[in-house]
């Protein structure tokens, strides 16, 4: 930029470098069309093999991928879809209510400075980098949540989702949730504190003066205003978890089924876990396939927050 | 019911003291349960951050800081008496990440300088900000598979360096650079750009000397926030740059590695082998140093994520420029 003023300045007129400008500007945005569209061409090149090329080749890769339990990229990339999307909604699951907690502690509960610190402390929560999570989540976490998965087992294992024996340790789909759970905290509760302070303040002092608690102050004048704002901030947040690698990566004990026995281990495994961890030692066609995965996880995290920025724009309207 | 002058038994509707008791229960519940989710919170931030600074300590010191990983064997130590070290990561994560700041923060900036300055919210604009909004929702794997379908279609196959990792990385950069530069700009004050106007000031001077500079605090700090949230990204540069043991200083050329990606693979690589000759050598050979050197590096990371994180707090802070409102 600074190299752009200084051309202009020895013109006579600033009539050249205004066009010269101009052109760059639109030329970034247009760069944003042209490197998304990239995006989406790219992948569909790398992915084309799986579709052209000889199908026995392409069995044969799926086959070694996954010791035989899979032959075609449908029987492949079913059971991962079903799991990113049953890990990513378990940590929504728990995410959903501390976050709104959280918020509205920052926001109506806590004396006024604190609140500014406590965002801080959100903040921080989303800045941790998320390789450091899965270190903690697999060293930290999975020895000490082992003992708590095992008691719900034993008194509530008669849900089919707590079906025991709980496993040890538990690198189980139920403590890779906790952890993204962990890491969605943050964008959840900075959206849904954000709308809080903006629910109308009359409403809610009227509220007051007719005599309500102040639970029912924000049950009648708060969640209402708030309620597609919270919507679209847990479908960020689920966007978020859907893509999330590390964390998957390094605590889960991947499996390749249908099952939504949390508490075991080799039961589900993640589309970006999955990518992650064979990526390495894939030949040029396991690439195409995993870029095929690839695809179908851009596809599903597209249409999540293609969702919440349609009911965002709604509730704006 | 002929009484023109019903009486009315107010008493009914005076609400029973065990209702009014439920309703206080509730909100004292709902109180204890706001509290509890904050305390719930802070937990495994203060664990995350304890075992980091606990764990990393032990082997965060000057050799550890000044070797790669070359001629690392196991759990062996090496001739310089550390046991192996993250220069070369150190070296990989600035240079990637410069490399993805070269390429984001002219786009970045210069599309939101369209946006705001002469989009005047037109077709395109609206297409941009859908997909500004869509680009920050790619995963960022896909953004790593990315890059490396581009270089490989490119370039020739195999390409794996550490420039294809900055370009997974400004993909992920680009549209936090865009949305909050946009902001920034949006709030220049319009008093300011019409003076400039009426004093005969072209648009592109009145961009770059008044608004860029008006909003300049508020873009650096974006920019700065930008950068500790791409600076900690594992899983793309794990498909774009590789890994390596030596430090490798091209960026063009070449695996790199980077902290993040050299956290994962200590990580993964679990517990050393050890000799029952080397354990008792000194000095000793360590059966747990990977992951030493893994919470090691992951405490580095985490200083300089939160420094980052600091400076582009205080930048906003302190250089705000005051307007009106």
């Amino acid at each position: 930029m600074s190299s752009q003023t200084t051309v202009t300045q020895n013109t006579t007129s600033g009539k050249s470098g205004d066009k010269v400008f101009k052109g760059l500007a639109y030329g970034a945005g247009i760069m944003i069309l042209v490197a998304l569209a990239a995006v989406t061409l790219f992948l569909l090149v790398r992915a084309m093999p799986l579709l052209t090329g000889s199908q026995k080749a392409n069995e044969d890769t799926i086959v070694s991928f996954t010791g035989g339990q899979a032959h075609n990229f449908l029987q492949y990339v079913g059971p991962l879809v079903f799991g990113t999307i049953l890990i990513s909604a378990l940590a929504l699951l728990l995410a959903f209510p501390i976050s709104v907690g959280i918020a509205l502690f920052i926001s109506h509960y806590a004396p006024r400075k604190l609140s500014t610190a406590l965002s801080y402390v959100v903040d921080l929560l989303a800045a941790i980098p998320s390789v450091i999570y899965g270190l903690w989540g697999g060293i930290v976490l999975v020895p000490h949540i082992t003992g708590f998965w095992k008691w719900v087992a034993q008194y509530l294992g008669w849900i089919p989702l707590f079906k025991g024996p709980a496993a040890d340790p538990s690198r189980t789909v139920g403590t890779v949730s906790v952890v993204l759970a962990v890491m969605i905290l943050p964008i959840i509760t900075s959206v849904a504190r954000d709308i809080f302070l903006q629910a109308p303040r009359l409403q809610q002092e009227a509220a007051l003066a007719m005599g309500a608690t102040k639970w029912e102050m924000i049950k009648l004048a708060v969640l209402p205003f708030g309620r597609s704002g919270l919507i679209s901030a847990s479908m960020l947040g689920l966007g978020r978890a859907l893509g999330e690698t590390m964390a998957v990566l390094m605590i889960l004990s991947p499996g390749m089924s249908y099952s939504v026995k949390l508490l075991q281990a080799s039961q589900n495994q993640s589309i970006a876990a999955n990518i992650a961890a064979q990526f390495p030692e894939a030949n040029d066609l396991g690439v195409s396939t995993l870029i095929a995965t690839g695809l179908v996880l851009f596809l599903i995290t597209f249409l999540v927050n293609f969702i919440a920025r349609k009911i965002t724009e709604k509730a704006r309207a | 019911m002929s009484d023109s002058h019903p009486t009315i038994d107010f008493d009914k509707f005076k609400p029973t003291r065990s209702y009014i008791a439920a309703r206080k229960r509730k909100d004292w519940t709902m109180r204890v349960f706001i509290i509890a989710a904050f305390v719930i919170a802070l937990i495994p931030l203060v664990s995350v951050l304890w075992t980091t600074i606990s764990s990393g300590v032990a082997r965060l010191n000057l050799n550890f800081l000044s070797y790669n990983m070359s001629g690392v064997v196991g759990g062996n130590a090496t001739p310089s008496g550390g046991y192996g070290g993250i220069v070369h990561a150190i070296i990989g994560t600035l240079l990637v990440t410069l490399g993805s700041m070269i390429i984001s923060i002219p786009l970045g900036l210069m599309c939101a300088v369209y946006l705001v300055e002469y989009s005047h919210n037109g077709g395109l604009a609206r297409a941009i900000g859908l997909l500004v909004d869509v680009m920050s929702g790619i995963p960022s794997i896909v953004a790593g598979l990315f890059a490396y379908a581009l270089f490989n279609t490119l370039v020739g196959p195999g390409t794996v360096n550490g420039f294809v990792g900055s370009v997974a990385l400004s993909l992920l950069m680009i549209p936090t650079v865009v949305k909050t530069s946009e902001e920034m700009l949006k709030i220049v004050p319009n008093d300011l750009r019409e003076a400039a106007y009426a004093l005969g000031v072209t648009k592109q001077r009145t961009i770059t000397k008044i608004v860029l500079r008006t909003a300049l605090p508020g873009i650096v700090s974006g920019v700065i926030l930008a950068i500790a949230r791409v600076i900690g990204e594992t899983a793309p540069l794990l498909i774009a740059a590789g890994f390596i043991s030596t430090t490798n200083l091209n960026l063009f050329s070449g695996r790199m590695t980077t902290l993040p990606v050299y956290v994962y693979q200590e990580y993964s690589q679990g517990l050393a082998t050890c000799s029952a000759t080397a354990l008792q050598a000194t000095p000793p050979c360590l059966p747990q140093i990977r992951m030493e050197r893994a919470w090691a590096a992951a405490l580095v990371l985490i200083i300089i994520v939160l420094l980052l994180n600091l400076i582009g707090r205080l930048v906003a802070k302190l250089f705000a420029v005051k307007t009106e409102n």
